[in-house]
């Protein structure tokens, strides 16, 4: 065991999986000699060299349709995207190409490639680097989306993606990277793609959310337990494929549920989960689910970011309002 | 512009194939011809969906399909069924995906030819990765990608071309500069004298050749193929050439180009001087080509039998297809539940 945080437990998937299979590479905008704009591949470049880690041109549609082809061919490319904001140029190759060619070719061809994008804001970043689209690449049939929230989880989360058959979206929680350490295992392990991670039991409430955003619900869940209020919280890591029973499985315990995002309102995450709960655990429910999430604007610049991030605050209150019902 | 046999069938130098190598190239042309007048007359009849021609194309694709090997990449367009087919792609997997089943998007194991790109352009980068894995791999593969002129302006033409030349990929960029893009004439698409000198500002080599001259497509083709194998790197070709019928069955030529142009081009056609070089060397009769035809039909006619007799796709595979194991959320939506 090590203590890391999530940058650096990043940074040990990919060296774990360079190392125990030859068929991986990873590329991207600067991810070599510098180690990436946020240092996620430091070192690697120098300790597998750069037929192993490539520094590409900059060309997000490029790096991603070359990785399409590489994976096709029997290699495992990892790409990094530098912020979500500019990974839009390579979204018809994610698309059109990446989450399709399985289908297009009745399985015959497939395209195991990871397509790592760190997301979020809270960071005080120049415009575009603050983005939380989750959203518009859970919407894509053949694609799998996760995101990490802890180092453990970041670890196994990645070595697992690396690992699937089927391209995945990796979603890296900007101001989580270097947010709280914690004990990493060094051997190679995996996280199940496609289930709830439960990381707190509780009976009266359940709190729903994912990447950063679980920092703000992890803290609300302790205030609400200090006001004699049991939570549940779930970090969903999976949004496609969504873990439909793992919710229901909650909610129909607890009776109350609020997801928390910081991705804008309407089209969000939020309402798909919500319109499970509503769908399958109607009758349980002590009082309507409730939705925490960045409004429906373009995310701020550094002076109104709290403006716009849901806090810790707003969450308790959203809680304690719920647990009267 | 690279040419060897001119279109009265006069061959201007020594040429690179045999006569026999030539009558079987031949034959590939009137067999691709065969199965594109078929596709076009089942569209009418409503059994295929929306078909696009390669008729004027033959040479350019059987050209460059015969400078590879068989277990080589090929990326193409929906307008490439003769290249893919050259290339190992069976006849009644392209009939089927043209009626509308996912199952013709599967070529036999060993054919590296991806399912057709029907978006303009986003194909050409995957060559590039294609080409990569077999470099890294260190096998002698290369892969090649066909486009059109109207792909050359997109920006994914420019992210390939560079890519190729910065990672030096075995990749061939083959150019069918067809004179349209649906209605936009190739003169307006890019005020570059040609799309084959592009190739300067990458970095690699680009060639003009005449697309509807198939030894010199042949001989262009093979010289970037043997470039790539030997690890020298990415080449463009440009086969000039012309699509003379509609864009699609959809299109109407008519709103953008005179009937005259495509009937100067019918003089300039693939098989015609191909039969004229054999006219000429006393090497063609009637009864040869009626006999090829009369093969060429059958082949068809038994390919378009096979894929109609495909039964309709079970709903499951559809669901099926989609990950590499059914997920949780598409077996509920299978199961028809919430």
């Amino acid at each position: 065991m090590t203590e890391l945080n999530v940058a650096q437990a990043l940074n040990r998937a990919l060296d774990t999986a360079l190392e125990s299979d030859e068929r991986v590479l990873l590329l991207g905008e600067d991810i070599g000699r510098t180690g990436g704009v946020f240092r996620i591949t430091d070192g690697l470049h120098e300790k597998y060299g750069p037929d192993r880690v490539y520094d590409t041109p900059v060309a997000e549609s490029g790096i991603v349709g070359a990785a399409f082809g590489l994976a096709i061919a029997g290699m495992r490319p990892v790409a990094e995207l530098q912020f979500m904001g500019f990974s839009y140029p390579a979204y018809d190759q994610v698309i059109n190409h990446v989450a399709r060619i399985r289908n297009r070719s009745n399985h015959r061809f497939t395209a195991p490639l990871v397509i790592r994008i760190p997301f979020g804001g809270g960071i005080g970043a120049a415009e575009h680097h603050s983005e939380s689209a989750e959203a518009i690449y859970a919407h894509i049939p053949g694609l799998k989306v996760v995101v990490p929230s802890t180092p453990h989880d970041a670890k196994g989360l990645l070595l697992a993606a690396i690992e699937d058959p089927d391209p995945v979206v990796f979603l890296e929680p900007i101001r989580s990277y270097r947010a709280v350490k914690e004990d990493v295992p060094e051997i190679y392990y995996t996280t199940t793609i496609g289930e709830v991670r439960v990381e707190r039991e509780g009976e009266d409430i359940t709190l729903i959310s994912w990447g950063a955003m679980m920092k703000e619900t992890r803290a609300a869940a302790s205030m609400i337990e200090q006001e004699g209020g049991s939570v549940e919280v779930l970090d969903l890591h999976t949004l496609s494929p969504l873990d439909a029973d793992g919710i229901v499985d909650s909610v129909n315990k607890t009776g109350r549920a609020i997801v928390i995002h910081e991705a804008p309102r309407t089209g969000g995450l939020g309402g798909e989960v919500a319109a499970i709960i509503q769908e399958r655990c109607l009758y349980s429910l002590l009082g309507p689910v409730r939705r925490i999430t960045g409004p429906d604007t373009i995310f701020p610049l550094k002076r109104s970011e709290g403006h716009y991030l849901p806090s810790v605050e707003q969450i308790v209150k959203t809680a304690m309002r719920a647990l009267e019902e | 512009m690279y040419s060897l046999i001119s279109p009265d069938g006069s061959v201007s130098d020594r040429l690179p194939l045999t006569l026999q190598q030539m009558k079987g190239l031949y034959a590939d042309m009137v067999e691709a011809r065969t199965y594109d007048r078929k596709s076009n007359a089942m569209q009418k009849q409503g059994r295929l969906a929306t078909y696009a021609s390669f008729e004027g194309q033959e040479a350019a694709q059987i050209g460059a399909a015969a400078a590879l090997e068989s277990d080589d990449w090929v990326a193409g367009t929906y307008r490439d069924a003769a290249l893919m087919w050259r290339s190992g792609y069976p006849w009644r997997l392209l009939v089927a995906g043209r009626t509308g089943d996912e199952r013709g998007g599967q070529p036999p194991g060993g054919v590296n030819v991806l399912p057709p790109s029907i978006t303009v352009g986003g194909h050409m980068i995957h060559a590039v990765g294609l080409a990569w894995a077999e470099k890294l791999k260190g096998s002698s593969r290369v892969a090649l990608t066909s486009f059109g002129d109207g792909a050359t302006s997109e920006g994914d033409f420019h992210e390939a071309m560079n890519f190729a030349a910065v990672f030096s990929t075995p990749t061939i960029f083959f150019c069918q500069n067809n004179g349209f893009a649906i209605s936009y004439p190739r003169h307006e698409q890019t005020k570059s004298e040609s799309i084959a000198m592009k190739a300067a500002a990458y970095g690699m080599p680009g060639e003009q050749v005449d697309g509807n001259d198939i030894a010199a497509v042949v001989a262009a083709v093979s010289v970037a193929v043997e470039r790539a194998r030997k690890g020298d790197g990415p080449s463009l070709i440009e086969a000039v050439t012309y699509r003379i019928g509609p864009h699609t069955t959809s299109d109407d030529p008519g709103r953008y180009r005179e009937e005259s142009e495509a009937e100067r081009w019918r003089e300039r056609d693939p098989l015609l001087r191909v039969r004229r070089l054999f006219q000429n060397a006393g090497e063609w009769s009637e009864e040869w080509e009626a006999e090829m035809e009369a093969r060429a039909t059958e082949r068809i006619e038994q390919a378009v039998a096979e894929a109609e007799a495909l039964p309709v796709p079970r709903r499951e595979e559809m669901f099926d297809r989609m990950y590499s194991e059914i997920t949780a959320p598409l077996q509920r939506q299978l199961d028809g539940e919430q």
